[in-house]
C-alpha cells in the first residue's frame, strides 16, 4: 500500500489546480463581460461588489439554487451526463499544463498529444447534450458542432506538429525550455512560426466555439444551441466547461508560442519575478484578445467556416510543416 | 496489490462490461457511447503497459474522430427499436453458429502459434530504455518499416479520394461563393446605381 501516499498527493495537487483555475476563470468571465461592454460603450456588470467583481460568484449561487428542469422527452441519463463530461474534460486538460518549472500535476512525455486527445473529446459533451434534449434546435446545434470541431482539430494538429519539430519534444515543459534563449521574447516560437501562431489562435476560437465561430450556439438561428433545454446546475457546468476550455486554449498558446513561464526579458529585474506570474499574465493577454474578437468580429456563415478550415488552414499548415521540417534539416545538417 | 494491478482490473472490467453493453443496449446511441467507453478503457490499458503514445493515438483517432462519425450517423438514422428487437431471436441460431465457427478457428490458430526465439527478447523490452516511447516508434517506423508505412498511407489516401469521388456531386444550378472572384473585382467593375423609389432597377 505504499502507493497510497503518492495517490493522495496527486489528488491534493489536482484539487489545488482545479480551485485556482476555477477562481481565475470566475474573474476572466467577469473580465470577458467587462471588455465586451467597454467595446460597446456600456458599463457591464457593476452592481455586485466593487466594480461588479463578485458578479461571477453571484451567478454561481443563482445557478446552483435554481431548480434543474429536465424535459419529459429527454434521455435523462445522457442529458445529465453531457454537461458533466464537458466540465470534466475541460478541467482534465489542466493536469499537464506547467504553470512554472515543474509545476504540472502530471509531467507527461506525450503532454501535447494528451491535450489534443482531451480537446478532441470535448465535442461529445455538445453532441450528447444536443441529442439527449430531444428537441430541434439542440439537435441542429449538435450536428453543426460535430463537423466544426472535427475540422479545426486537423489544422490545430498540424500547427502543433510544427512546434514539436522545432522543440524536438512532446513534453510541455520541454517545449517551454526549448524556447529559452538570450533573446527573451524574440526567441519564443511566435516569431519564427508567426503564420502558425495566427492559425492556432483562429482555430482555437473555432475549437472552443467562441465568436466569430459560435455557430453552435448562434442565438439568431438556434436560440442557444445545445444549451436550449438546460437550466440551473447542468447549464452552469456547460458554461464552466466552455470557459475553462477557453482558458486552457490560452494556456496552450502560452506554452507553445509564448514561452510558458519564461520572462519576456531574460535579465536582472525581470527574472526575479516568479514564473507563474508571467504564465498567468500571458494567459490574461491571450484571453483579452479572445474577448476583443468576440466584441468586434461578426459571426461567420457556416460554409465560410468550413472553407476557412479545410481550404485555407489545412493546406497552409500542411505546407508549413514541410517548410519547417526542411529548414530544420538544412540548419542542423 | 500494486497500483498498476488495481487499475488493470478496473480498466479491464469496465472495458469488458461496456463491450458487452455495446451489443446488449436497446438504444443504438447508448451502444455507441458504450463503444467509446470501451475505447477509452483500452487506452487506459495501453497506458499501464507504458505505451503512452499508442494510448493517446487511440483516443485521438478512434474516440475523437471515428466514434464521433459513428455517433453522428447513428443519431441521424431513424431506427425502429421494436423492429430491431423482433429479429433478435430469429437470427440467434445463425449468429451463434457463425460465432462458434470463428471461436473454433481462433482456438485452432492460436493453439498452433509458436513464437520465434528471436521475438522473445524483443517482447520483453519493447522500448529502448534510453529514449521515449514516441521516439522509439518513430525510429522503427521511418527507417525499418518506411515502405510499409508509406504504402499504408497511400492505401488510406486512395480510400479517401474514392469516398470523395463517390459522393461529390456538382449541382449546376446552385450559386456558389468564389472568394477569389470577389477579391479580384476592381472598383471600376462595380456600377453604382441610384434606385428610384417604387421603380426597381
Amino acid at each position: 500500500m505504499d502507493w497510497l501516499l503518492p495517490l493522495l498527493l496527486i489528488v491534493l495537487k489536482s484539487v489545488a489546480v482545479i480551485v485556482v483555475v476555477l477562481i481565475i476563470v470566475a474573474y476572466l468571465l467577469w473580465a470577458d463581460r467587462k471588455i465586451w461592454a467597454a467595446v460597446q460603450l456600456r458599463r457591464g456588470p457593476n452592481v455586485v461588489g466593487p466594480w461588479g467583481l463578485l458578479q461571477s460568484f453571484a451567478d454561481l449561487l443563482k445557478f446552483v439554487v435554481k431548480e434543474p428542469v429536465i424535459p419529459a422527452g429527454a434521455n435523462k441519463g445522457i442529458f445529465l451526463l453531457a454537461p458533466f463530461i464537458t466540465a470534466m474534460l475541460a478541467l482534465a486538460a489542466w493536469a499537464v499544463i506547467p504553470a512554472a518549472d515543474g509545476w504540472a500535476v502530471a509531467d507527461l512525455n506525450v503532454g501535447v498529444l494528451y491535450i489534443l486527445a482531451i480537446s478532441s473529446l470535448s465535442v461529445y459533451g455538445i453532441i450528447m447534450g444536443g441529442w439527449a434534449s430531444n428537441s430541434k434546435y439542440p439537435f441542429l446545434s449538435a450536428l453543426r458542432s460535430a463537423a466544426q470541431m472535427v475540422s479545426y482539430e486537423v489544422s490545430i494538429g498540424f500547427v502543433i506538429v510544427t512546434v514539436l519539430l522545432c522543440a524536438g519534444s512532446m513534453n510541455l515543459s520541454e517545449i517551454v525550455k526549448a524556447q529559452d534563449s538570450a533573446y527573451g521574447m524574440l526567441g519564443w516560437y511566435w516569431l519564427p512560426l508567426f503564420p502558425m501562431f495566427i492559425i492556432f489562435f483562429i482555430s482555437a476560437l473555432a475549437e472552443t466555439n467562441r465568436p466569430p465561430f459560435d455557430l453552435v450556439e448562434a442565438e439568431s438561428e438556434l436560440v442557444a444551441g445545445f444549451m436550449v433545454e438546460y437550466s440551473s446546475t447542468p447549464y452552469l457546468l456547460f458554461m464552466l466547461g466552455e470557459y475553462v476550455a477557453i482558458v486552457g486554449m490560452c494556456a496552450m498558446m502560452t506554452v507553445l508560442f509564448f514561452g510558458g513561464w519564461l520572462s519576456p526579458i531574460p535579465y536582472a529585474p525581470f527574472t526575479a519575478v516568479p514564473g507563474v506570474v508571467w504564465f498567468v499574465l500571458k494567459i490574461c493577454f491571450f484571453f483579452f484578445w479572445f474577448a476583443l474578437v468576440k466584441a468586434f468580429v461578426p459571426r461567420y456563415r457556416y460554409d465560410q467556416l468550413m472553407r476557412l478550415g479545410w481550404k485555407v488552414f489545412l493546406p497552409l499548415s500542411l505546407v508549413m510543416v514541410v517548410v519547417v521540417a526542411g529548414v530544420l534539416q538544412f540548419v542542423r545538417a | 496489490m500494486s497500483a498498476a494491478q488495481v487499475f488493470f482490473y478496473l480498466f479491464s472490467t469496465v472495458m469488458i462490461g461496456s463491450a458487452f453493453m455495446v451489443i446488449a443496449a436497446r438504444n443504438p446511441v447508448h451502444s455507441v457511447l458504450f463503444l467509446i467507453l470501451a475505447f477509452v478503457n483500452a487506452a487506459g490499458l495501453f497506458l499501464i503497459l507504458g505505451a503512452e503514445f499508442l494510448a493517446m493515438l487511440l483516443v485521438i483517432v478512434y474516440v475523437g474522430a471515428v466514434a464521433v462519425l459513428f455517433l453522428f450517423v447513428v443519431m441521424m438514422l431513424d431506427v425502429d427499436f421494436a423492429e430491431l428487437k423482433q429479429g433478435f431471436l430469429q437470427y440467434l441460431p445463425v449468429g451463434s453458429l457463425i460465432g462458434a465457427i470463428v471461436l473454433i478457428e481462433l482456438v485452432l490458430v492460436l493453439s498452433s502459434w509458436s513464437a520465434s526465439s528471436a521475438s522473445v527478447g524483443a517482447a520483453g523490452a519493447p522500448t529502448p530504455s534510453d529514449v521515449s516511447n514516441t521516439l522509439a516508434i518513430g525510429r522503427v517506423l521511418y527507417t525499418k518499416y518506411v515502405y510499409f508505412f508509406q504504402a499504408a498511407g497511400l492505401v488510406l489516401l486512395t480510400a479517401m479520394i474514392g469516398a470523395i469521388v463517390l459522393t461529390l456531386r456538382h449541382k449546376p444550378d446552385v450559386k456558389r461563393q468564389v472568394i477569389a472572384d470577389q477579391n479580384e473585382r476592381d472598383k471600376s467593375d462595380v456600377k453604382l446605381q441610384k434606385v428610384p423609389s417604387r421603380a426597381g432597377v
